[in-house]
């Protein structure tokens, strides 16, 4: 029975995972934390964070595999939560693939279909039809009649995706899906795992702790830390506008000090300027991307940075500094300094979080 | 392990599993004590003291105390060849070893007396020189080490695979001679899954009965060991006697099978990947 | 092309049946355990196998033919067959309840089954003739039902069922426990109800182990003698095991016939056990490239 979401302004056609205020804890342990997100229908939204972080658990529970314990969860307005995780039509497909070692490639397809109750469960022939259109979408046509055991990785990750597609699910879910697999096949999966996202138009939803992929394939990121979001956004944004120090420094690479607002000055590091308008005074963690800033030989208006070590390629260097006893390696220009040579590095722009 | 709510299924196949347990496991082991005592504490204890029930004991004993150690020493020539080299015949190597295990009780004393019984190929041999092997304790040492040839083996092969040459190898490396390296290496590393291969391969050797009564004649106060014991006082209708010495050999096996799990829950890691009987 | 090796490497591929090793001890150790292996079984095995054929061919055959040899062979292996098939279910059972769920005194049960294992088989045969005798716990209410239990072919079965367990539960246990719990979630996302995902998921994932299980409870059954001598007639032709047989030809001094009935056990033991071997093998073969 659709029922309009209270909370947003779209309708439930247009944000149909709708996850509010979730908490599950194992023993002592507090795994979720209040947690609330939505999806857009066809969006692919990508859960990201360190181990630990609840995101796994996130995951498991819109699966069905974990009750929270406090929370709801509803798509398209039906209550998730009512549901076990067999009624739910949720595609799952698990970190370590989880195929049936004794069935071919295509019995792994087809089971979804035909543990049907006989009444909603298709003739053979269809059931057939459809693991062959299956194999031509994941292109492993022809290998229906293998097993698990013969087929490499990667194609046992396709054969998992298609098993899931099979049961033509409301929602897809991946669990770490590339993680068992080494970086090249990693990367060529990635791009035809967003091909069949785009083909087939399914919300998605996948776990990972690898910010690049992350950043690479979602539409939107959501990022966890014990327990909690800390930032739900499009990739660019948060890159640019990270929500918090944590959510800076797990994405991208750059520069994080402490420093001290006060009478409209920030310090940080032994360097004095102007703070932005507006910043309340106190301490800050202070944080920019190595390339917006400049890097200049001193005298110069800049935090102090020390020169350790220079690696050059092509067009661009990487720099490994210290500054304020930290040290950091970022991604400047080419430079002719050397290792040894005291420089200030001068940050176009800035963000500060409160501590 | 996952501990789920009881649905009522679940406690119907529990229900039925733990009966069936019951039925099969537990009753004879009941049983044994209950028929031991019917006539009274006074009665058992008798039983317990007859010499010819110590006789049988003391032999028990001798034999458990030849054999287990004879067949451990084998056990870890054994598995130092096959898991720390690789060579043709390797596998032909450990289904020879396990063969004895399959094999009918009986025929494994049987094989004896083909050899040195009296029709045997070295019977006539043995009798000149004066050397009886069927009806003697020899025999009995014999059939029992044949009984019990794999199973100290069968514990540490897979346990030496498991852990590989790579320790002893940087011990060679840095200068340690073999004997040193066998006994300050290898002996600590598998030390558990010793214990573990000789609590099972002693409780085979003072238990055994098939191979033991084809060899020993039945001899009492010389070739009788407590399991041979108890068919004869069973046989001579003496249920008492023969269900009081039965007590003894399950005294032994519930030692065992505690022994046996403390070292399985204790030391997991350290015993063989693969529990196979 | 031609190169000079080295005298190491020259060695070793003199020896291919080797793989070289820095570690010592390999002839010391091999020559330990041939030696000790062919002293205590391989020769006395010979004995086994060669004395039969003093009969000649025809003899032995005529030995292992004898109606009184088959029927202890059909006996012995029979009731092995059967009690093997009935620790099918009741091991699976049992490994299945130990494995999945948790109760009270779990750990004890467990240690239980291997009871029989450690047990001596003189002390199991006469517990269970007590058991089943007409005046026993489970004799008489068994004999009230009109079913004579001991000193039948049906006594012979319920002993074999006893040693045979444990060997059907541990085997399949570890598999059991070692069964990758995403495989069943994936069941459940995919919408199979828990006896679906036990029907076609997990029992069938079990099966090789089930049958390596039946095999070694088969192959220990049959061969069986101390559980089963008590409670079984011993009558000729009917309740008489095998193993009995031998020991009464040893009794007469008729060695050849003797080693002629233990080489058919061997023989019979063997097949059995080479016939599950394949069948688990094909079963294994879809789990494996």
């Amino acid at each position: 029975m659709p029922a309009s979401s209270p909370r947003s302004g779209d309708t439930d056609a247009a944000m149909p995972l709708i996850v509010d205020n979730v908490c599950k804890r194992f023993g002592d342990h507090v795994a979720l934390d209040g947690v609330s997100l939505e999806a857009r229908q066809g969006e692919f939204l990508a859960l990201l964070g360190p181990s630990g972080s609840g995101k796994t658990t996130l995951l498991r529970v819109l699966a069905g595999l974990e009750r929270p314990d406090q929370g709801a969860v509803t798509f398209a307005g039906e209550d998730l939560l009512a549901m076990d995780a067999r009624a739910r039509r949720i595609g799952m497909v698990f970190q370590h693939y989880a195929l049936f070692r004794h069935m071919s490639v295509a019995q792994n397809i087809a089971f979804g279909l035909e543990v049907r109750p006989a009444r909603s469960r298709p003739a053979p022939s269809e059931i057939r039809k459809r693991v062959e259109r299956l194999l031509e979408l994941v292109q492993l046509q022809g290998l229906g009649g293998r097993y698990p055991a013969q087929l490499s990785g990667g194609q046992r990750q396709r054969v998992a995706l298609a098993r899931a597609l099979a049961i033509e699910p409301r929602m897809l879910l991946l669990d770490e899906p590339f993680g068992a697999l080494d970086a090249r096949v990693r990367r060529d999966l990635r791009a035809w795992l967003r091909q069949i996202h785009d083909e087939t138009g399914l919300t998605t939803i996948f776990v990972t702790h690898d910010q690049e992929e992350a950043m690479d394939l979602a539409d939107r990121v959501a990022i966890l830390r014990d327990g909690r979001l800390e930032q739900v956004d499009t990739p660019d944004r948060i890159y640019d506008s990270p929500a918090s120090a944590f959510v800076f420094s797990f994405v991208g690479e750059g520069v994080q000090l402490p420093g001290h607002v006060a009478d409209g000055v920030l310090s940080a590091a032994g360097w004095r300027t102007p703070a932005p308008a507006g910043t309340a005074a106190g301490e800050v963690t202070v944080s920019f991307r190595g390339e917006c800033a400049d890097l200049l030989p001193a005298p110069a208006d800049g935090l102090p940075a020390r020169i350790l070590a220079v690696s050059r390629r092509g067009g661009s260097s990487r720099v490994t500094c210290e500054i304020g006893g930290q040290t950091f390696t970022l991604e400047a220009p080419k430079t002719l300094m050397a290792p040894g040579v005291e420089a200030r590095l001068i940050p176009r722009s800035l963000t500060l979080h409160p501590k | 392990m996952n501990a789920r709510r009881l649905s009522a299924g679940r406690l119907a196949l529990i229900a039925s599993a733990l009966i069936a347990l019951s039925l099969i496991v537990v009753l004879p082991l009941a049983m044994v004590f209950h028929e031991a005592l019917r006539q009274g504490a006074g009665a058992y204890v008798a039983a317990l003291a007859e010499p010819d029930a110590w006789a049988a004991m003391r032999l028990t004993l001798l034999v458990a105390a030849i054999s287990v150690p004879l067949n451990a020493v084998f056990g870890l020539a054994a598995a130092w060849t096959i898991a720390k080299f690789e060579f043709r015949g390797r596998s032909l190597l450990v289904t020879l070893i396990d063969l004895p295990f399959s094999i009918s009780p009986v025929v494994s004393g049987l094989v004896w007396v083909l050899l040195f019984g009296v029709n045997g190929w070295l019977g006539p041999l043995m009798q000149e020189l004066g050397i009886r092997v069927i009806f003697n304790i020899t025999g009995v040492i014999l059939a029992t080490l044949l009984v019990t040839l794999p199973f100290v083996a069968r514990e540490l092969i897979p346990l030496m695979e498991q852990q590989g040459g790579d320790e002893e190898t940087a011990a060679i490396t840095l200068g340690a001679g073999p004997w040193t390296t066998f006994f300050r290496v290898t002996l600590p590393n598998v030390k558990w899954g010793l214990l573990y291969g000789v609590l099972l391969c002693n409780a085979r050797a003072m238990g055994e009965f098939g191979a033991v009564s084809v060899v020993s004649g039945h001899i009492r106060g010389l070739t009788n060991t407590l399991p041979l014991h108890v068919e004869i006082l069973y046989n001579e209708y003496d249920f008492v006697g023969a269900f009081a010495v039965a007590t003894v050999l399950a005294g032994l096996a519930l030692v065992t099978l505690g022994l046996k799990s403390a070292l399985e829950w204790r030391h997991a890691g350290e015993l063989a990947a693969v529990r196979r009987h | 092309m031609s190169r000079a090796l080295s005298p190491a490497v020259a060695a070793m591929s003199r020896k291919p049946w080797r793989k070289g090793s820095v570690l010592p001890g390999f002839p010391l150790a091999l020559g330990l355990t041939l030696t000790w292996l062919s002293l205590i079984f391989l020769i006395p095995l010979s004995a086994l196998l060669l004395r039969p054929w003093e009969l000649g061919l025809s003899g032995f055959w005529t030995v292992v033919t004898d109606p009184r040899v088959l029927a202890a062979l059909r006996i012995s292996f029979g009731a092995a067959a059967l009690a093997a098939a009935i620790n099918a279910g009741l091991g699976l059972l049992i490994a299945w309840v130990l494995s999945r769920y948790d109760f009270p005194g779990r750990r004890w049960v467990d240690a239980l089954v291997d009871l029989p294992f450690a047990l001596p088989t003189a002390v199991a045969g006469i517990a269970l003739t007590a058991i089943y005798a007409p005046n026993g716990p489970l004799g008489a209410p068994l004999a009230e039902m009109g079913l004579r239990v001991a000193y039948t072919p049906l006594g012979i079965v319920l002993a074999l069922i006893f040693v045979g367990l444990p060997f059907v539960v541990r085997t399949v246990q570890p598999v059991l426990e070692d069964l990758d719990r995403e495989v069943e979630e994936a069941a459940r996302t995919l919408g199979a109800t828990p006896r679906q995902t036990a029907w076609r998921v997990v029992l069938p994932a079990l099966a090789p182990a089930l049958l390596t299980g039946v095999g070694l409870a088969f192959a220990r059954a049959a061969g069986e003698y101390g559980s089963v001598i008590f409670i079984a007639g011993n009558m000729p032709l009917r309740s008489e095991i095998a193993p009995l047989l031998i020991v009464i030809k040893l009794e007469q001094f008729d060695y050849a016939g003797a080693a002629a009935v233990g080489l058919a056990m061997l023989a019979l033991s063997f097949t059995g056990l080479l016939l599950l071997n394949t069948l688990q093998g094909a079963l294994a073969r879809r789990g494996r490239a």
